[in-house]
């Protein structure tokens, strides 16, 4: 079956990666800017960054087959600095007309503290003035969900802010219902350490339906899996769900939502091409 | 929507994997009894506890509880504390 991961992180992982997501059915992918591990000196470290993921990735990619998109942004953790986060938010419009990038992300909170909540603002600001789409990060663990419950409140607050589309992704058990309720999209990630596991990403649409939610394996550089959605995919159909609603969550649902950006100039592998608002 | 499976499938599906996580939960607070130390106080342990008598209830949004078990709390006055001004 063919599927798009809507987050995964490319950079830090191998060629080998690409060309197995292409054997597995992987026909595209969305990238968000997010942490190198270690946090950036200076806005020209995030300029070659959003080269890399304009240029670089996509290219390396389409090697394989794999249609390449990206967002941008200065991620959650480097927010904590307000002076080079503002520099970054003022740079990131050299890249958005580049071919690939589909809006702001991963912007979203940490540690939820107030810096990050500052930044996270001024990104939909961002966002607002350039007509882009947003990706959202959520924050992990104990700090989940006090952080989707603040992001939702300041997404909910900004009544200029389109919902549909907006994604508020790593969705759990105690948030999803929140964030489908305000009528955003809704990422489930399937990560072996934090986050989610395939069956429970199935226990989710068992119960919510398959409406405006995703799944992707946001593959990083750390303990992550790159084959994540395949192993949803197989999940679902163990349990005996029909193949036309696998292939909603995991190709149509990410080409229905991934339409509202105009950097979305998408080959489907039956050769039709999906342009934004098509 | 709901899961294809009946509840007799599901068991016989997920019995051994079941036993399997709760021999390892078994496995670790005898672990714990066995080391030196004392972690009685410890809020961590109190978190546990409530969680596994969740578990013992019958209900379908048990992951959900257990998920705001281990979660911080959320102020709905977070913007004031920050601040920050709410609404465009
Ligand atoms: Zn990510």
């Amino acid at each position: 079956m063919y599927y798009i991961d809507p987050h995964i992180h490319m950079v830090s992982r191998t060629t080998d990666d690409y060309e197995t997501l292409a054997k597995m059915g992987c026909v595209g992918l969305s990238e968000p800017a997010f942490w190198a591990g270690f946090d950036r000196g200076s806005v020209d470290s995030f300029r070659d960054y959003f080269r890399q993921l304009t240029d670089f990735e996509r290219k390396r990619a389409a090697q394989y087959g794999i249609q390449h998109f990206t967002w941008l942004c200065i991620n959650a953790k480097e927010a904590e600095n307000v002076s080079l986060s503002r520099e970054v938010i003022a740079m990131i419009p050299e890249f958005l007309n580049e071919p690939n990038v589909l809006g702001i992300g991963e912007i979203g909170l940490n540690k939820n503290t107030k810096n990050e909540a500052t930044i996270f603002v001024e990104h939909l600001e961002l966002a607002i003035q350039y007509n882009q789409q947003i990706l959202i990060h959520t924050p992990h663990l104990a700090d989940k969900y006090q952080g989707t419950r603040m992001i939702l409140d300041m997404l909910c607050d900004d009544t200029r802010i389109d919902r549909s589309r907006v994604l508020v992704d790593h969705v759990e058990e105690h948030t999803v219902r929140h964030v489908l309720d305000e009528g955003f999209w809704a990422g489930m990630t399937l990560y072996p350490v934090s986050k989610c596991t395939p069956q429970r990403a199935c226990d989710m649409i068992e119960m919510y339906g398959p409406e405006r939610l995703l799944v992707n394996s946001a593959g990083d550089w750390g303990p992550s899996k790159p084959t994540a959605v395949p192993d949803f995919i197989f999940e679902m159909r163990r349990r005996g769900h029909s193949e036309s609603l696998i292939r909603k969550v995991v190709y149509e649902n990410p080409v229905q939502f991934f339409s509202q950006s105009q950097g979305f100039k998408f080959t489907a592998p039956d050769a039709s091409v999906t342009t934004a608002n098509s | 929507m709901s899961i294809p499976m009946t509840a007799p499938e599901v068991l016989d599906r997920e019995f051994l994997e079941i036993r399997a996580k709760v021999l390892e939960l078994a496995a670790s607070f005898d672990r714990l009894h066995r080391a030196e130390g004392v972690v009685a106080g410890d809020p961590r342990l109190s978190l546990i506890h409530e969680a596994l008598d969740v578990l013992q209830v019958e209900a379908d949004d048990r992951a959900e509880q257990v998920q705001l078990i281990f979660s911080l709390h959320y102020d709905d006055d977070w913007q004031q504390k920050f601040d920050m001004a709410s609404g465009q």
